[in-house]
């Protein structure tokens, strides 16, 4: 093994890719500048949004209420609801965004609430709307008020404790630390892209370092030279693993810079209250260990990618052979995230889901390390097989010269 | 020296099955000659040149090159070789110098050899000037160029061109010829193909007609004059490719 002929072959190979604008373009330009602005987009709009639906006073309805005039007239003074007149079709105005929730007073309810009787209130919105949901909110707020002040009222003419309806409190206490929360929330997109990224990066340099050369005609001209087919092999594998790796490296980076500059700017627009999912820190030791775990996962679509692309004659039919592989690895990668689908020694035997699961478990600060060696060692198999057959068929005559 | 020893290649065909490409073809080459190889398209040429060269491994028989054979030290004897042919192109993104270096460097020249055997070739080929342009803005004939230094960068005895002129216009086919008397007058062995029999007969010392991928007729220019009795050489060939 002369690693002179593959360091030669790789340099010419990182020289001849990073002068390629398509190269670049999928290893460093989308990573560092469409990922991030992706992310900061999405996040800096949806913050947006929720900020422009708090800040509206809701448009709502009030059906019925006459014979309850201390109600309306409570309601009317809210300085943060804007009431109109009611209307019949006040479905088709909350359905049309006019107003955006009605509340339904029942007959006699003041004199209801005197007498001790019971009512029901009924408050309409649009489901999954935000800003339906914030007036349906707001009103439901004053009724809940309401009704605990004439509790209060009613025990008090009783001469009764509060305790009579509040025997006692109901507390739930998380125990799991914020980064797990979150990593449940968001861990297990992280592994998704990671390893979605890791085979896009491959994908351009691979076609091009095997079919592309076919294509163009240098693959006789490499062949002349007394380098060894394995080093050529070796040199252009090493050029996809690092297009493969820097992908991922630069996504994941400039994921975490935008994750971190987005999570600032949702913060201050929601002043200091994040949602479990934003409560996510990937530590050090996480990424590390997540870098450990999925190389061997790059080293397999590097070295299969390669050697689906040696097999085309040209560009085209590599893409051919290629674009299906996306489907096959994204189903994985995928089931991961589905819940329920928890780490096992035999799912520590599937490629890509593997790696999924684990990544997602580190994330979470969960290291089980018998299981990371035995994904380790299946996947390093998984590559060490695909290298192998990568470095076969260029021995083989009727594959570098398939016409 | 060139000999090559029977040397058969099969391939297989979806359609066709088993296709015999060459077929038991010998012929020797001796250093300071130039060996022509002709023949109609689909001979067996290329194929028979691409195992001398080592890209091809023979079904049968083998070849000496360099004095080592194909079959046996393709390696060494790629490092004695220096092959041409217009499927050779260049690596479009890489300076004329680049590609050159690459190649030097893949025969395992040092740096100091290399830099030598780079300011030879670039000043005997009139390259300088586009030694820092990147190949694919390079015009047919400077790629030409390009492609003669790396086949001459790590100096080989032994020099196989395969249809070098196809595709060139007058002045580049010119430089090539000009080219391959000049490796023949510095004592390399030197084998080529073509169509053009204008070429080898201002070229060849011997010529060896292929077809079907058998040798049909070897020897030298007056021989195959005097064996056919025939002194155009389009006629001689038509007439042994016909029989």
């Amino acid at each position: 093994m002369s690693f002179r002929n593959v360091g030669i072959v790789y340099r010419k190979e990182l020289i001849d890719s990073l002068r390629d604008r398509r190269t670049v373009i999928s290893m460093v330009v989308v990573p560092l500048l469409v990922m991030p602005l992706l992310g900061i987009g999405m996040l800096a709009l949806s913050a947006k949004l929720v900020g422009q639906a708090e800040e509206e006073v809701p448009t709502v309805m009030i059906l019925g209420g006459e014979d309850s005039p201390r109600v309306m007239a409570d309601l009317r003074q809210l300085k943060d609801l804007h009431i109109v007149p009611a209307k019949p079709d006040y479905v088709d105005e909350i359905s049309n965004r006019q107003i955006r929730a009605v509340v339904e007073i029942p007959e006699g309810f003041e004199a209801k609430l005197a007498a001790g009787e019971s009512s029901t209130v009924k408050i309409y919105m649009y489901e999954g709307e935000l800003k339906s949901s914030f007036g349906a909110d707001r009103l439901q707020r004053f009724f809940r008020e309401l009704r605990d002040r004439t509790i209060r009222e009613h025990l008090e003419e009783r001469q009764l404790q509060d305790t009579l309806v509040h025997p006692f409190d109901i507390q739930q206490k998380n125990v799991a630390p914020p980064e797990k929360v979150g990593g449940a929330i968001l861990g297990g997109l992280v592994p998704y892209f990671v390893i979605l990224l890791c085979l896009t990066g491959a994908m351009y340099p691979a076609m091009d370092l095997t079919a592309g050369e076919k294509e163009r005609g240098t693959i006789e001209t490499i062949l002349c030279s007394p380098v060894s087919r394995t080093h050529l092999v070796l040199g252009k594998f090493l050029m996809v693993l690092t297009a493969s790796i820097a992908t991922a490296v630069l996504s994941i980076t400039s994921m975490a810079v935008s994750f971190g500059a987005g999570k600032k700017l949702l913060l201050s627009v929601t002043n200091g209250e994040a949602d479990a999912a934003l409560q996510i820190t990937i530590t050090g030791k996480a990424m590390v260990s997540i870098f450990f775990v999925v190389l061997p996962l790059a080293v397999f679509f590097s070295a299969a990618l390669l050697a689906l692309s040696l097999f085309a004659k040209s560009f085209k039919e590599a893409q051919s052979y290629i674009s299906p592989l996306m489907i096959v690895v994204v189903l994985p990668a995928v089931a991961a995230l589905l819940p329920g689908v928890e780490l096992d020694a035999t799912l520590a035997l599937v490629p890509v889901l593997n790696t999924s699961l684990v990544s997602k478990e580190i994330i979470t600060g969960t290291y089980h390390w018998n299981l990371i060696a035995l994904i380790f060692l299946s996947s390093s198999a998984y590559a060490c097989a695909a290298l192998a057959i990568a470095v076969k068929l260029f021995q083989r005559e009727d594959v570098l010269f398939r016409t | 020296m060139i000999e090559a020893r029977h040397l058969v290649k099969r391939f297989r065909d979806k359609k066709r099955g088993t296709v015999c490409a060459v077929n038991g073809v010998s012929f020797s080459c001796r250093p300071g000659e130039i060996y022509g190889l002709l023949g109609p398209n689909g001979a067996g040429k290329t194929t028979t040149l691409r195992m001398l060269a080592t890209i091809l491994a023979p079904s049968e028989g083998t070849a000496i090159v360099a004095g080592y054979d194909v079959a046996k030290d393709p390696q060494i004897v790629r490092s004695r070789v220096g092959f041409l042919s217009t499927a050779t192109a260049l690596y479009g993104r890489l300076s004329a110098q680049e590609m050159v270096e690459y190649f030097g460097r893949l025969h395992g020249l040092d740096e100091p050899t290399l830099r030598r055997r780079i300011d030879e070739i670039f000043t005997r080929l009139e390259m300088n000037d586009f030694r820092d342009r990147r190949c694919d803005k390079l015009s047919t004939g400077m790629k030409q160029k390009v492609s003669i230094a790396r086949t001459l960068v790590h100096d080989p005895s032994v020099m196989i061109f395969d249809e070098p002129t196809v595709g060139l216009d007058v002045m580049a086919a010119r430089t090539i010829v000009s080219f391959i008397r000049e490796c023949r007058d510095h004592g390399k062995t030197v084998v080529f193909s073509t169509h053009v029999m204008s070429e080898v007969e201002k070229l060849c010392d011997h010529i060896g007609i292929i077809h079907d991928g058998k040798l049909q007729a070897e020897g030298t220019l007056p021989e195959l004059r005097a064996r056919f009795g025939i002194q155009d050489l389009e006629e001689l060939f038509v007439k042994v490719v016909e029989s």
